[in-house]
């Protein structure tokens, strides 16, 4: 990173953290967060089938298939 | 790499363990748990997928009403509290097992918290395990590891992915620490699992077949030093699939973890894999915290909020408690003590009632399953209803017997070839030619060859000694291949012997 850039990026990180802060002053300890904007419960689906896609819609998106199956990399590391 | 063990009595001279058992049910609702994809199992892989199951863009999950049914179910039976409200949340991990990069679960809010289930040990003592939570959350895809010589992940060159599974509803079951269990640890693991087990199943929930993985057991096992209270390090075996299984892993684990203890070590906090064979655990991964996970409530779906009245329906739906049960059959099987002991340790209770609502007798049923069923299941390492027989197969050959058709010799060939795979009871009569010899003609024929061929005892039989008849009935089941009713032979010799 030039110089320059950093001058003109530091102002903008100033910007944003002051911006950030200004919701602390909202966010009172009473006021819990919010994880949904609409006042809706219960919102349920009937336990009926629907038709899904087909294997070869499924796989068309993929970068790579076998045996009808998701081909992925090498996993590294242990099973989940 | 084998681990060094400790002697089970030193272990318990030394260390006190702490139990801690997370189950994992697969309901058995027709759709999966946030999309209409059906839970079918066999099909084709990649078939029952769609939009939200693989995480595509843009698409949104919807609640399966009959999941949170069940949850709820399960957690009344549990005597569990009954969440007023609670949320979905995110467990964010990346694994190929799961396409978007996180599980739909729940984290602090699950759906049940704070119950029981009281558990029955061998002796006929009650233990009560405390429940900490039961909550709702989503299954996995199935991995294919490829190119390792094992199907292991490791040596695999790459892995293939069907998401069939992916979503389908799961509920986890967690208990509470199990303190003070000692010495019958291993055994109390165990009895809790068949408890919860045969309580799920009796709620006709899920079909918690450990050996098809619709119930799943992960057990958490820590040792403290003999007269303290804080709790060890502990370890964690996944996947642990049968009920013997839950039984040896965790008592391997109490004479590992002791054995490096003993020697001045460390126990890790890490998952182990079980070993069928030979019953020992390895390391696996080093356990996550569940901040590594950085759980957050679910934005696409909105939180649940059973109603007081729609709890108190669900409630009104509960079966019989399995212990109650038990008490009401044991009355009207007029059965002794033992007897339901030896029919609950075997695992033979709705097997039984279903070989009994199949139109068996119930002491006939009760026969079948507990003693030669039981010795079959045994030799194979299995459990009773892991057998490949049905209790309407039982049963069809217990009225075979009844019938006069089959004797209780012919009767187990016919059970044998049901076991290998031969067919229906009556496909394997028909085909193993078992059927009894009914037709007088043909064994007045095998009898008058019989009493030819030892005239003597002919002689002896005709001067009025009936006993002597016993040397030709045995002539005669020989001659049929021990097909024939021996009472009808005794019956046809003595009249030939104008007796």
């Amino acid at each position: 990173m030039t110089d320059e850039e950093l001058d003109t990026f530091a102002g903008q990180l100033d910007q944003i953290l002051s911006s950030v802060a200004s919701v602390g002053e909202v966010a009172a300890a009473d006021v819990p967060p919010t994880s949904h904007a609409v006042p809706l419960t219960n919102v349920f689906r009937e336990d009926a089938p629907r038709e899904g896609l087909s294997q070869q819609q499924a796989l068309s998106g993929a970068p790579a298939a076998e045996q009808g199956r998701f081909r992925v990399p090498r996993i590294l590391g242990e099973e989940q | 790499m084998t681990a060094t063990l400790l002697d089970y009595d030193e272990v318990l001279e030394r260390f006190d363990p702490v139990l801690g058992l997370e189950v994992h049910v697969e309901l058995s609702t027709a759709t999966k748990m946030f999309c209409g994809c059906s839970t079918a199992f066999g099909a084709e892989p990649n078939t029952q997928v769609c939009p939200v199951c693989l995480g595509l863009p843009g698409s949104l999950p919807v609640v399966n009403g009959a999941g949170v049914e069940s949850a709820i179910r399960i957690g009344l039976a549990l005597n569990c509290e009954i969440a007023d409200w609670c949320r979905f949340a995110r467990k964010n991990y990346f694994y190929p097992d799961q396409p978007k990069n996180f599980q739909t679960s729940q984290y602090d809010e699950p759906i049940c918290f704070d119950g029981y289930l009281d558990v029955e040990l061998s002796e006929g003592e009650i233990v009560r395990i405390g429940i900490e939570r039961a909550h709702m959350e989503e299954d996995t895809g199935k991995m294919l590891h490829v190119g390792g010589a094992t199907g292991r992940i490791h040596g695999a060159d790459h892995s293939l992915l069907d998401y069939n599974r992916s979503g389908v509803p799961l509920i986890e079951i967690v208990t509470k620490p199990i303190e003070g269990a000692g010495a019958r640890a291993p055994e109390v693991a165990r009895a809790y699992v068949t408890a919860l087990r045969d309580l799920v199943r009796s709620l006709g929930v899920s079909d918690v077949r450990m050996d098809q993985g619709s119930m799943r057991c992960d057990a958490n096992v820590s040792l403290r030093p003999l007269g303290t209270e804080t709790f060890g390090t502990r370890t964690e075996t996944k996947n642990v699939n049968s009920l013997r299984s839950v039984q040896r892993a965790v008592r391997f684990e109490m004479c590992r973890q002791a054995a490096v203890l003993t020697d001045g070590g460390e126990i890790v906090q890490e998952t182990r894999h079980f070993h069928e064979t030979d019953g020992s655990t390895t390391a696996g991964r080093r356990k996550e915290t569940s901040e590594d996970y950085r759980y957050f409530p679910e934005p696409d779906l909105v939180p649940i909020a059973p109603s007081h009245a729609w709890v108190e329906r669900l409630r009104a739906t509960l079966p019989e408690k399995p212990a109650e049960h038990r008490k009401r059959i044991q009355a009207d099987w007029k059965l002794s003590d033992e007897e339901l002991r030896d029919l609950v340790s075997a695992g033979a209770v709705e097997l039984v009632e279903a070989t009994v609502a199949a139109g068996a007798d119930s002491e006939a049923a009760r026969g079948w399953w507990v003693s030669y069923l039981l010795q079959q299941a045994n030799t194979r390492e299995i459990e009773l209803a892991e057998l490949p027989i049905t209790p309407e197969h039982v049963a069809r050959v217990i009225a075979l017997v009844a019938g006069g058709e089959l004797t209780t010799a012919l009767a187990r060939q016919v059970v044998d070839g049901v076991l290998a795979g031969e067919g229906e009871p009556d496909a394997v009569v028909e085909a193993r030619g078992l059927k009894v010899v009914s037709d007088d003609s043909a064994l007045t024929a095998a009898v008058d060859e019989a009493l030819a061929a030892q005239p003597d005892v002919a002689e002896k039989i005709r001067g009025g000694k009936v006993a002597a008849a016993g040397a030709i009935v045995g002539a005669v089941m020989k001659a049929t291949s021990g097909q024939a009713d021996a009472k009808r032979v005794r019956e046809l010799i003595l009249e030939r012997c104008g007796g």
